[in-house]
């Protein structure tokens, strides 16, 4: 869900760029110097998980992952989130400078929003049902906020891009169930696994 | 795999990469902000000079362009039917409007001029380097250690995940639209996570016996040289002439 160079109106892209630039602030407070190796190799773990792609029906998707980002990382999602779209853009020209700001917000802001809406499932000895209806939530809902943040985006500029826009979120809406599928199984399994990657403690 | 851009030597490789982001960044504002036709046609024409002198190899430029379009072609078929405005032609109960054609034309106009402009510096800059510039630009430490961090193991990273899917596959996993399939993917990205955070954990650990004191060294330094001087100075005043341009409506 990248907004590519060139479309959105100066005012939407500035306006993104303040809230990311608060969002990254708040992120690097909470990130301890002694973190950062570990936060740069999770990261990169998370933009690998983007470049899979799954069979939804005729098609394929990639995964967006947001939801499980934000359970694990919290605030650090903005400065992660942000690091993982500027090299997407560096490697790949998804997406660029000037449209960095917005689509990071677009995408970290739901990320710690669902952080904080079900975050407190994960932690220790809630109950099975609890933890996967959570993290569903989260995979569900980090997308769709993702994808009604984007069509604000382009409605903001202009009021002509509406319907192209609404076909983008209504476009998603399998994604979505992907997305939650995926992220309650994974969040399952790293809690078998390893916990401590849940538990926030990312420092050894 | 994930690759780099194919880099020849070019004039514009041997460039101070500061002034080639900064650069970058102001002809990006520019060009984001601008809305006349003519001022967009010069700095698409502006880009593809650059492109060319930067000497990206085309099948790699179209093949890089194509992403950005697709999503411009999939706004051309809104467009020209959304926007208000004189109608032109009528195709059922839907009416064309030169604004909307207007429109278009000129998201697809700047949405390949900046690229062709990105394309440029990322094929001049290796991205190490762009780090270290990002970092005399002014960007905070903590944040350009984490691009550090993060781009040296991306591919580390894939190399684990291509391992991860191959003994998928020896095991019979084929993808399909169902649960197992999901499930199955979900379990080899929380895999993928938990053999990072371990991994992240020795590579911290391994840094720390090394005496990492929280500084990253660079061993190229940068010098701003007479060249990078003229060339910024050039730069500049071709940006600063289509912000007038724009603004005056001269041509």
């Amino acid at each position: 869900m990248h907004i590519s160079e060139g479309i959105l109106s100066p005012a939407v892209l500035i306006g993104g760029a303040a809230l990311t630039a608060a969002g990254v602030a708040v992120g690097m407070k909470n990130l301890d110097q002694k973190e950062i190796p570990t936060m740069g190799i999770l990261s990169a773990a998370f933009f690998v998980s983007t470049l899979i792609h799954v069979p939804a029906g005729p098609v394929s998707v990639h995964l967006i992952l947001n939801g499980l980002v934000g359970l694990i990382l919290g605030w650090k999602a903005f400065p992660a989130i942000l690091v993982g779209l500027a090299l997407q853009a560096l490697l790949f020209q998804f997406g660029g400078m000037t449209t960095l700001g917005v689509n990071t917000l677009n995408m970290a802001l739901p990320a710690v929003v669902c952080h904080y809406i079900f975050g407190n499932a994960l932690k220790p000895g809630t109950g099975r049902t609890v933890i996967i209806s959570s993290a569903f939530g989260a995979g569900f809902c980090s997308v769709l906020m993702s994808g009604i943040m984007v069509g604000f985006s382009l409605y903001l500029t202009g009021e002509a891009f509406l319907p192209a826009a609404k076909l983008m979120v209504a476009a998603h809406l399998p994604v979505m169930f992907i997305e939650g599928i995926l992220t309650a199984a994974c969040v399952l399994f790293l809690r078998k696994v390893r916990p401590e990657i849940l538990e926030g403690d990312h420092v050894s | 795999m994930i690759e780099e851009l194919a880099n020849g030597d070019s004039f514009i490789r041997r460039l101070d990469p500061r002034g080639k982001i900064v650069v970058v960044f102001l002809f990006s504002m520019v060009v984001a902000s601008a809305n006349r036709l003519q001022v967009l046609l010069c700095a698409l024409v502006l880009g593809l000079l650059i492109v060319l002198a930067a000497k990206v190899p085309v099948k790699e430029l179209v093949r890089r362009l194509i992403p950005v379009n697709m999503l411009i072609l999939f706004f051309w078929l809104f467009l020209p039917f959304t926007f208000g405005g004189e109608p032109l032609l009528h195709i059922g109960p839907l009416a064309v409007t030169r604004e909307g054609l207007l429109y278009a034309t000129r998201i697809t106009l700047k949405s390949n001029a900046m690229m062709l402009m990105l394309i440029a510096l990322v094929a001049s800059t290796p991205i190490s380097t762009m780090g270290h510039a990002m970092h005399t630009l002014g960007i905070p430490q903590k944040i350009v250690h984490l691009f550090f961090f993060t781009y040296r193991y991306i591919h580390v990273i894939y190399r684990e995940y291509f391992r991860l899917k191959n003994s998928m596959k020896i095991r019979g996993f084929t993808p399909k639209t169902n649960l197992h399939t999901y499930k199955t993917f979900a379990y080899m990205v929380g895999m993928l996570l938990v053999r990072s955070f371990d991994r992240g954990q020795r590579v911290h650990n391994a840094m720390l016996c090394r005496g990492f004191k929280g500084n990253l060294y660079s061993l190229s330094k940068f010098s701003f040289k007479k060249g990078d001087i003229v060339s910024v100075v050039f730069m500049l005043t071709l940006i600063i002439l289509l912000g007038v341009l724009e603004w005056k409506k001269t041509i």
